[in-house]
């Protein structure tokens, strides 16, 4: 199979957000592979042990990404690509993203794309579907279960919290959710094959773009915390007559219920 | 300027979901006192025209055709693309859900459009329409705009309030015939997980259980006061890592990001990542054993004790007063 990965470095889970000049600070945060990401390059490389074939992992970034590619070699994949737009893109969103990648994959004929199903920093989960379209192909987001037999696929889809089982073709996108695989964690001969394995760094130029071509379609003009929120009262006494004081709280003073 | 604005509302077991009724009102932000067109589409979907003008659209568009019974989203692109092209709107609104979140980048790709997703509010400034979102799952939000072509955005259900009911408003129904082509995914089956029909992404009351809850038995209490609350249950990482429950109810960082009225989180922590999901909720409640957990800290009322001891109470309590939310 022809296998692709779609994915992207994000913040660590941990991490917490600062504002500096109008901007989420990034320079003293860790980086991972977007957590839904993980587990698509994980069923890719599964995919590729049961199937056979080869898996490519993409993303779109700077030069940093390629730690997190390497990451993905590392567990299993074979080539990386690094589209590289720091030289040609200021801010772009999910459709310029979406705009690069279907050029990139104009001439791959991939069997199947996963990607997953949403990025934990910007959080919009536009890029798969958007991909999807462009390349004129379906699109299955959240998906949790997955086996192929031959051309034929077969989905678990999480439609929030209930399951669609889809019946489905190749060529095909699908997204990762939650409970998909357990992604593995590199192994150290992993991690020394991952350095030797194929690297290949686009720009625009080489996908016949360029950068106004593919401009954004949003603008953010604005970044802001939430108010902190202060911590509230722990009741006090025997238990009965907390959780009676708590009734009382809820229906008079928070007006919830 | 006023502007004609599209939205979709939504089918969930023959009833329409009340964040359709979201998007009316979102739609009228968008609009100012231009018109708003709902979209219903499915197999049979006239009969529920009426509600949508109730909640403010001013005129329905029905597409009905055997391929939309079940949402694919190869048949809803095709439909909605029809109504689109019939209608050339200056703005759409569809909700955040399973449905919005697939159905509208596809939507926006083949329109080449922008699309702001999981918007929690709107407002005008000056010619501007503003969308806040949040951004790493709610520890930070962001304002946007579109900068080109149609306004198009996705609301999280739950944060924008739906306008009046109001039965006496009338408006036209029509119906657009499709051509809904041969679909490449087809849904064989549907397996409800949900037993109380309650969904967490439009739930008024989360009950939501951590690794306190300790096995899968232990999240019968939180059923229970969920049934009583009319509210749906969800989980941490914790309780979903250890097998206590499906990743399907987790909230967080990677999971649900959820935003109810209430929310009473049981032998929960309280990560930061988990913390991120849940805590724009309007009113937290915690209730854990440790009195120096870290869900205090974000929570307006806390018990420190036994989840086991203090739920059947509470479920008690709530049962004898017949409150309802």
């Amino acid at each position: 199979m022809n296998l692709f990965v779609v994915m992207k470095r994000t913040f660590d889970t941990e991490e917490k957000i600062v504002i500096d000049d109008g901007r989420v600070a990034e320079e003293s945060a860790e980086f991972i592979i977007n957590p839904y990401d993980e587990y698509a390059v994980e069923e890719a490389v599964q995919l590729k042990e049961q199937h056979g074939g080869e898996v490519t992992v993409v993303t779109i970034g700077d030069e940093e990404a390629e730690k997190e590619l390497r990451t993905a070699l590392a567990m299993g994949a074979d080539k990386a690509v690094l589209i590289n737009t720091e030289e040609d893109l200021e801010d772009g969103d999910a459709y310029t993203t979406a705009k690069a990648l279907a050029e990139f994959f104009k001439d791959k004929e991939a069997d199947l794309i996963l990607a997953g199903n949403v990025a934990i920093d910007e959080g919009s989960g536009q890029v798969g579907p958007r991909l999807a379209e462009f390349l004129d192909i379906p699109a299955i987001t959240t998906i949790t279960n997955l086996e192929v037999d031959g051309s034929q696929v077969l989905i678990e889809r999480d439609v929030e919290g209930d399951i669609e089982k889809i019946e489905a073709t190749l060529p095909l996108l699908v997204t990762a959710q939650q409970g998909l695989n357990e992604p593995r964690y590199p192994s150290l001969p992993g991690i020394m094959k991952a350095k030797k394995k194929p690297l290949e760094e686009l720009e625009l130029d080489d996908l016949d773009l360029d950068g106004e071509e593919i401009e954004a379609k949003t603008k953010t003009v604005e970044v802001f915390l939430p108010p902190e929120k202060e911590a509230g009262r722990v009741l006090e006494g025997e238990i009965g007559a907390q959780v009676q004081e708590l009734v009382s709280l809820l229906q008079k003073e928070a007006k919830v219920i | 300027m006023s502007k004609k604005v599209l939205v979709l509302g939504e089918i969930n077991e023959g009833s329409l979901r009340n964040a359709s009724f979201e998007t009316i009102a979102a739609a009228k932000t968008i609009a100012e006192n231009g018109e708003i067109v709902a979209i219903l589409a499915g197999k049979a979907v006239r009969s529920l025209a009426q509600e949508m003008i109730h909640y403010g659209a001013d005129r329905v568009v029905t597409v009905e055709h055997e391929n939309l019974s079940h949402y694919t989203s190869d048949g809803y692109t095709q439909a909605i693309t029809d109504v689109i092209e019939a209608e050339q709107p200056e703005g759409l609104v569809f909700a955040h859900t399973a449905l919005g979140k697939e159905l509208a980048p596809r939507l926006a790709s083949k329109l080449e459009t922008g699309l702001i997703s999981d918007v929690t509010s709107i407002e005008k400034q000056g010619d501007d329409v503003q969308f806040t979102r949040p951004i790493y799952s709610g520890k930070a939000f962001e304002k946007k705009v579109i900068t080109d072509g149609v306004i198009f955005a996705t609301i999280r259900p739950n944060n924008i309030a739906p306008l009046e009911k109001d039965e006496t408003r009338t408006g036209e129904v029509t119906s657009l015939d499709v051509e809904i082509k041969d679909l490449r995914t087809k849904i064989k089956e549907l397996i409800r997980n949900t037993t109380d029909g309650v969904d967490l992404s439009e739930a008024k009351v989360i009950i939501a259980g951590g690794r306190g809850v300790k096995s899968e038995e232990g999240f019968e209490p939180l059923h229970e006061l969920a049934d009583v609350l009319g509210g749906a249950v969800g989980a941490s990482r914790g309780a979903c890592d250890a097998g206590y429950c499906d990743y399907a109810l987790q909230i967080g960082q990677t999971g649900k990001v959820v935003t109810p009225d209430l929310y009473i989180a049981c032998g929960i922590s309280g990560a930061i990542q988990h913390l991120a999901g849940m805590s724009n909720s309007k009113t937290i409640v915690a209730i854990n054993k440790d009195p120096e957990a870290n869900i205090f800290n974000v929570a307006d009322y806390g018990i420190v004790g036994d989840l086991f001891d203090v739920i059947p109470l509470l479920t008690q309590e709530l049962k004898a007063l017949k409150v309802g939310v």
